[in-house]
């Protein structure tokens, strides 16, 4: 009795700084409030659920305003194992914009099916509480907490249509694989915690140096780190879940998979190679080269053969994926570090936005069609032509087609690749060229069927576009738009995001 | 490099106000397709208009500086800017993409092709406007590829939509092609970027510091720009896309092919490739040249093989374009000058056979050849037309093909410094046999088509005597210009090379002169 509360007396509460927390603390109120709500209200008025999840996610924009204009640059806090640096703030906004838009996707969906409403909303949240978590996690403990509380809603949401055998398929799948990519993740992080003797990310990159006393543990420690989030950003030959889960999944949940989930996994890449192993990159430069060239071209190749339009998105944003992973590549070369961060954020920045764009329409279009075939869009443009006309648009942009929001993201991926002037960085500009080109093919044939072919059954009945679906459309595109034909825009936040406690190189 | 920014808002202007057109037509109802074409009409005139008015206060005197130049930020982080000019060697282009535009929407107000949709045919000729015009006048090399880039889409869809039955698959065999092109001149653009420096994407600087990288880098990033380019141009290997694309494209989009978007290569070749890597061009002259006149050959070869009229013009436009880049082969001022000058002709000349064929089409229903003649005695006007776009185009002397054609096969005999004499010399041999071959192929077609007596009574009998009416009202708007456009530059060609001239002394100023 007498030793505890000596210890008791030690135990000093850490200092909260409740201003960096708001964001997370607005939508944990959020998500709070859906839960009670659902238990009380009639079952005609839970439309209010998806009334409150989306103003529950503009709130929370608010202390990231207020903490990106505030004079402290960096918020620290427990020992620096959660830190509010200017990275995490555009990284929180990115989520919560692309949350609202996903709420906006889900909100007619889900009532119209048979769905647990509240549950929904309140699974939905819960991720992107684990997302906004992850962009100011700095320690491996933190990152896995906060990876587990994005995973595990987004496993149930993937199952959510509970009488669809593929909806079934897609959760077990993804959460096998899940389970199984976080297992190599912490045997690679208790590697790297008995390594090291630390969790503390910039604790960890005192030790993991390329000089000195670095061991075959170490490469395996890190390794096994980067993988396990390869599976997360479904990179090749880590993305067998991606196709089965994106297609079973009811639809506005993949857009929050294929966009959200996906950036979590790659904030959460940057955030280790920058702080944690910034020294060891003769291990994780190969390897993200090999990973990135594998990722598009394979993804862009099985693409080509898809009929599905989902499963085809889903090939595309693994190819995708690559293009993100391409600076990685070079990221540990003295000056391309900055370079190859400013293309991850402006790629999913951009990427976020089209591809938001893309399950705005197709969501649309299948309230008509009731058809997941990338020939149900023959003909859109004949009977929809603003439909048509924004696929268009988002597709080109994906394509990377000047002057859309793709071109830059691509573009800036290159110029980041390219300026480290290795040979190596040329023989994947060259790869990555090729890809783009490839891309077409799948990208220019959704086109084609909605400007050139006929209508499937010559059904032309009027698609009725629900206000929320509207308002996303009209969000994602005008995004997709101002980031192509004035980059600069896109550019300044990806230039603010700086991790703190990056090394300096 | 000298620059004057007076009146530096012109060119913004000129470029975007087609854009102003389409946000009006987007904004139409569906079902005013008169208020559509007068939108476009008006849209298409007043950009003709600020056209010509910037020629208007061009200073012809110092055709060789840079004019209105603006310099705006756009995307400081990367270090392109907004920056345009205008100089002698862009100001005819850059006026021709406007005249053609404004033709081909007159020509389309009674002639929109099948399936309709007027609101959005019209809508992508004035994008591409847009992008023609734009990559005329661009400074830096980010935004010459946005310009670049942006043309392809809006003719995807022009051939996709608008074309003939294999449609779907000409347009993605252009897409593709010219895609190629680009993703490896954009990986050649940001190598450029990196070795002089990483200082700016603007083409004046880059020129002032292209010539110190090591020779063998300025070959290897030629090539990514090379490829880029001569896909565009097309030069051969590079060209199989044409023929299907020409063949397919509605008439309108074939004009616009035609007319501006292969110019696009050859203007590419002579603004960015030649004088950024100087060493690189004089490495690679003897095999653009060799290609060249490959293509020369080849073309003319091609031409006489084909049974199709509209294959056939696509396939002089591969020939045509050949003497273009042998006159920028030979790293002169007067092959480049010819070239500029072929690359004006060609484009008015081969608009127009592509309007005449687009006629030609509506009236008999087929381009085959065989089922065609005896179009003078049916349509004496189309015919005599016809016969003046033929005579042009084979390089009759007084009209403006001969002047494009000529000089840049003289040019070979004397090749810029540091190339060999005697390649060239064959060249320039191998050259003056494809001219005979293009006044084989073009006589024979036009005697096919033009004389004997009409057949297309036996094969067709859908065709009455109403359907073969004589060039009309809205053909005789849309042609006449060009008409006399052959005319004049055919007999005072120094119209042009005035212009040209100065520039082109700036651009080879890089070669020691």
């Amino acid at each position: 009795m007498q030793n505890l509360s000596v210890l008791a007396a030690q135990w000093v509460a850490p200092s909260v700084d409740y201003h960096g927390l708001a964001p997370e603390l607005v939508v944990a109120g959020g998500l709070c409030l859906v839960l009670i709500l659902d238990l009380f209200i009639d079952d005609r008025k839970k439309w209010l659920l998806s009334v409150i999840s989306s103003f529950t996610l503009l709130a929370a924009m608010i202390p990231v305003l207020t903490l990106a204009l505030s004079d402290v640059q960096v918020r620290s806090m427990f020992d620096g194992r959660y830190v509010v640096d200017n990275f995490s703030l555009v990284m929180k906004g990115v989520f919560l914009l692309s949350g609202y838009v996903v709420v906006l996707l889900s909100s007619s969906h889900v009532e119209e099916g048979e769905y647990w409403r509240g549950e929904y909303w309140f699974l939905l949240l819960s991720s992107l509480l684990g997302m906004l978590m992850m962009t100011s996690s700095r320690d491996l403990v933190s990152i896995f907490v906060a990876l587990e509380f994005l995973s595990i809603p987004a496993y149930m949401l993937a199952a959510w249509r509970k009488r669809d055998t593929k909806s079934n398929e897609a959760g077990v799948k993804y959460f096998m694989l899940g389970v199984f990519a976080s297992a190599v993740m912490l045997y690679g992080m208790s590697l790297l915690y008995g390594v090291t003797n630390s969790t503390l990310l910039v604790d960890v990159a005192s030790q993991v140096t390329g000089t000195g006393e670095f061991s075959a543990v170490h490469a395996l420690a890190v390794v096994f780190v980067v993988v396990g989030f390869a599976f997360k950003v479904s990179a090749v030959p880590f993305h067998t879940w991606a196709p089965d889960t994106y297609e079973g999944a009811p639809a506005p949940v993949t857009a929050f998979l294929s966009v959200a989930s996906k950036a979590a996994g790659f904030v959460a890449l940057v955030v280790l190679i920058y702080t944690a192993f910034p020294l060891a990159h003769d291990i994780w430069q190969p390897f993200f080269w090999g990973l990135s060239a594998l990722t598009m071209t394979v993804g862009n190749v099985l693409a080509l053969k898809q009929h599905n339009i989902v499963r085809m998105i889903a090939y595309s944003s693994i190819s995708q994926g690559g293009f993100v992973l391409m600076p990685l590549a070079v990221a540990g070369m003295s000056g391309s570090a900055n370079s190859a961060l400013r293309s991850v954020v402006l790629y999913m920045i951009i990427y976020a936005a089209t591809n938001l764009g893309v399950f705005a329409v197709i969501l649309a279009v299948s309230r008509k069609t009731r058809s997941g075939e990338i020939s149900s869009f023959g003909g859109l443009f004949s009977y929809a032509p603003a439909l048509g006309v924004l696929m268009t648009l988002f597709m080109a942009s994906l394509a990377g087609i000047p002057p859309l929001g793709g071109w830059i993201a691509k573009f800036v991926a290159f110029q980041s690749l390219l300026s480290s002037q290795s040979s190596w960085a040329y023989g994947l500009a060259l790869i990555g060229a090729v890809n783009s080109v490839i891309a077409f093919g799948y990208y220019g044939n959704v086109m084609r069927e909605i400007w050139m072919r006929p209508v499937p059954d010559g059904d032309i009945t009027q698609i009725k576009i629900p206000g929320s679906l509207t308002l996303a459309l009209g969000i994602t595109s005008v995004a997709t738009l101002v980031f192509g034909i004035f980059p600069a825009i896109g550019l300044h936040f990806a230039d603010l995001a700086e991790i703190a406690g990056a090394l300096s190189r | 490099m000298n620059m004057l920014q007076e009146n530096n808002w012109l060119l913004s202007v000129g470029t975007f106000l087609p854009m102003v057109g389409v946000v009006l037509m987007m904004l139409m109802p569906k079902a005013q397709d008169q208020s559509v074409k007068l939108v476009a009409l008006v849209t298409s005139i007043a950009t003709l208009a600020v056209g010509i008015y910037t020629a208007f206060k061009f200073d012809f005197d110092q055709a060789e500086k840079m004019q209105f130049v603006a310099n705006e930020k756009w995307i400081s982080v990367i270090k392109s800017s907004y920056l345009i000019g205008i100089d002698g060697i862009s100001l005819p282009l850059y006026l021709l993409s406007m005249v053609i535009t404004l033709l081909v929407v007159i020509y389309s107000l009674d002639h929109v092709p099948s399936p309709g949709k007027p609101k959005a045919f019209f809508s992508l000729l004035l994008v591409l406007q847009t992008g023609m015009a734009g990559t005329f006048i661009a400074q830096d090399l980010i935004l010459f590829f946005v310009f670049f880039e942006l043309v392809l889409l809006p003719m995807f869809f022009m051939i996709g939509v608008w074309g003939g039955e294999q449609r779907q698959y000409a347009s993605i065999k252009f897409f593709l092609y010219t895609m190629f092109g680009s993703a490896l001149m954009l990986v050649a653009f940001l190598a450029l970027f990196f070795k002089t420096g990483a200082e700016s994407f603007s083409i004046p600087y880059l020129v002032e510091n292209g010539g110190s990288i090591g020779k063998n880098l300025q070959v290897w990033i030629f090539a990514g720009m090379f490829v880029g380019f001569a896909v565009k141009v097309p030069m051969f290997p590079f060209h199989t896309w044409l023929p299907d694309a020409h063949t397919q494209a509605p008439t309108q989009g074939s004009v616009i092919l035609a007319a501006v978007l292969l110019k696009l290569g050859t203007y590419g070749f002579v603004r960015i490739a030649l004088p950024i890597l100087p060493s690189a061009a004089r490495q690679w002259a003897p095999y653009i040249g060799g290609l060249a006149v490959i293509g020369i050959i080849y073309g003319a070869l091609g031409c006489l093989a084909q049974t199709d009229m509209k294959r056939l013009i696509a396939f002089s436009s591969v020939a045509h374009m050949g003497f273009v880049m042998l006159g920028i082969s030979t790293l002169t001022s007067f092959g480049i000058n010819a070239a500029m000058f072929g690359m004006v002709a060609h484009g008015l000349i081969t608009g127009m056979l592509f309007f005449v064929a687009g006629s030609v089409k509506e009236r008999y229903h087929t381009l085959e050849i065989s089922k065609l003649g005896g179009m003078l005695t049916q349509m004496p006007h189309l015919g005599w037309i016809f016969g003046f776009c033929t005579m042009a185009s084979l390089g009759l002397p007084g009209l403006a093909g001969f002047w494009g054609e000529f000089p840049a096969i003289l040019s070979a005999y004397n090749p810029g410094a540091g190339l060999n004499e005697t390649v060239f010399r064959v060249f320039m041999v191998i050259a003056a046999l494809g001219t005979v071959l293009a006044a084989a192929y073009l006589l024979w077609l036009y005697q096919r088509i033009a004389f004997g007596t009409p057949k297309n009574s036996e094969h067709d009998s859908h065709s009455t005597h109403d359907e073969l009416h004589d060039v009309t009202t809205y053909e005789w708007l849309a042609w006449t210009p060009l008409l006399i456009g052959i005319l004049v530059l055919g007999i005072v060609p120094n119209l042009l090379f005035s212009v040209f001239d100065p520039a082109v002394q700036v651009t080879l100023s890089a070669f020691g002169g």
